[in-house]
């Protein structure tokens, strides 16, 4: 379930633009990319261009109307000059989406495999931890420190108390 | 396509507001980090040296590690 939506994320992204331009065909040819294009943005509100640049009869007829005074248009027919205009209106291009979801629970996938991998390396891979890690050692070295008064204002001896002899409470 | 009309939405002084909100916010915020510093870390760590040197004597502190045997020239 996740492995596929990962999928369906990274192709999106991953799909060159000649095999877009050849799925879409007479509607994006391959020149126009130096010519002023439609951007659906919202810092970028009034685009270049409009969406559709090739209007049918029906929508030549309506952009004739449009010259005449608009309150003569309907609900219908002013909606329709929006979308000629206009490919997702703000509110459509700023929806939300359920992404986050599948990048978080990847980012776990990947994190949780390399877990894996840090197991082995410590179990097959790694030599022996050096003998000043042993328990024993380790004592002997503290009391060396508390014996130092290593940083006795705010650090490891001030933790000790050095009349009863053990770790303040 | 709503048969109802919307309320007019704000349509002038947005980045003014913006502005006044964040410059509110972000002296708060400052304050309220330094405020926290100041007596969450400044004002114990200035203690914890004050209580530290109120009875301290060298002698003392010097002695204690000579009988702890951390010396090389002095047994």
């Amino acid at each position: 379930m996740l492995a596929t939506r990962v999928f369906s994320l990274v192709g999106k992204r991953a799909i060159s633009t000649s095999v877009c331009v050849r799925a879409h065909g007479s509607v994006v040819k391959s020149e126009d990319y130096a010519l002023p294009s439609y951007v659906d943005r919202r810092d970028y509100p009034l685009p270049d261009v409009a969406h559709v640049r090739h209007l049918s009869a029906s929508q030549k007829a309506l952009k004739e109307k449009e010259k005449a005074s608009w309150s003569s248009l309907s609900m219908d027919e002013k909606v329709e000059l929006y979308r000629i205009q206009f490919k997702e209106s703000f509110a459509e291009m700023n929806r939300g989406s359920n992404e986050w979801k599948t990048v978080v629970g990847a980012a776990m996938f990947f994190i949780g495999f390399t877990a894996i991998l840090i197991i082995l390396e410590k179990r097959y891979v790694y030599g022996p931890l050096p003998h000043t890690f042993d328990k024993e050692w380790v004592a002997m070295q503290t009391k060396r420190m508390l014996d130092l008064k290593v940083n006795p204002v705010d650090g490891l001896a001030s933790k000790w108390d050095y009349d009863k002899k053990e770790w303040k409470k | 396509m709503a048969s109802e009309v919307l309320a007019k939405p704000q349509m002038r002084g947005l980045l003014a507001r913006r502005l006044r909100i964040h410059m509110v916010g972000a002296f708060l915020v400052s304050l309220g980090v330094a405020a926290l510093y100041k007596f969450g870390v400044a004002e114990p760590r200035k203690k914890a040296y004050a209580d530290f040197y109120k009875n301290y004597s060298p002698e003392k502190d010097f002695e204690e590690m000579k009988k702890a045997g951390i010396f090389r020239s002095i047994k």
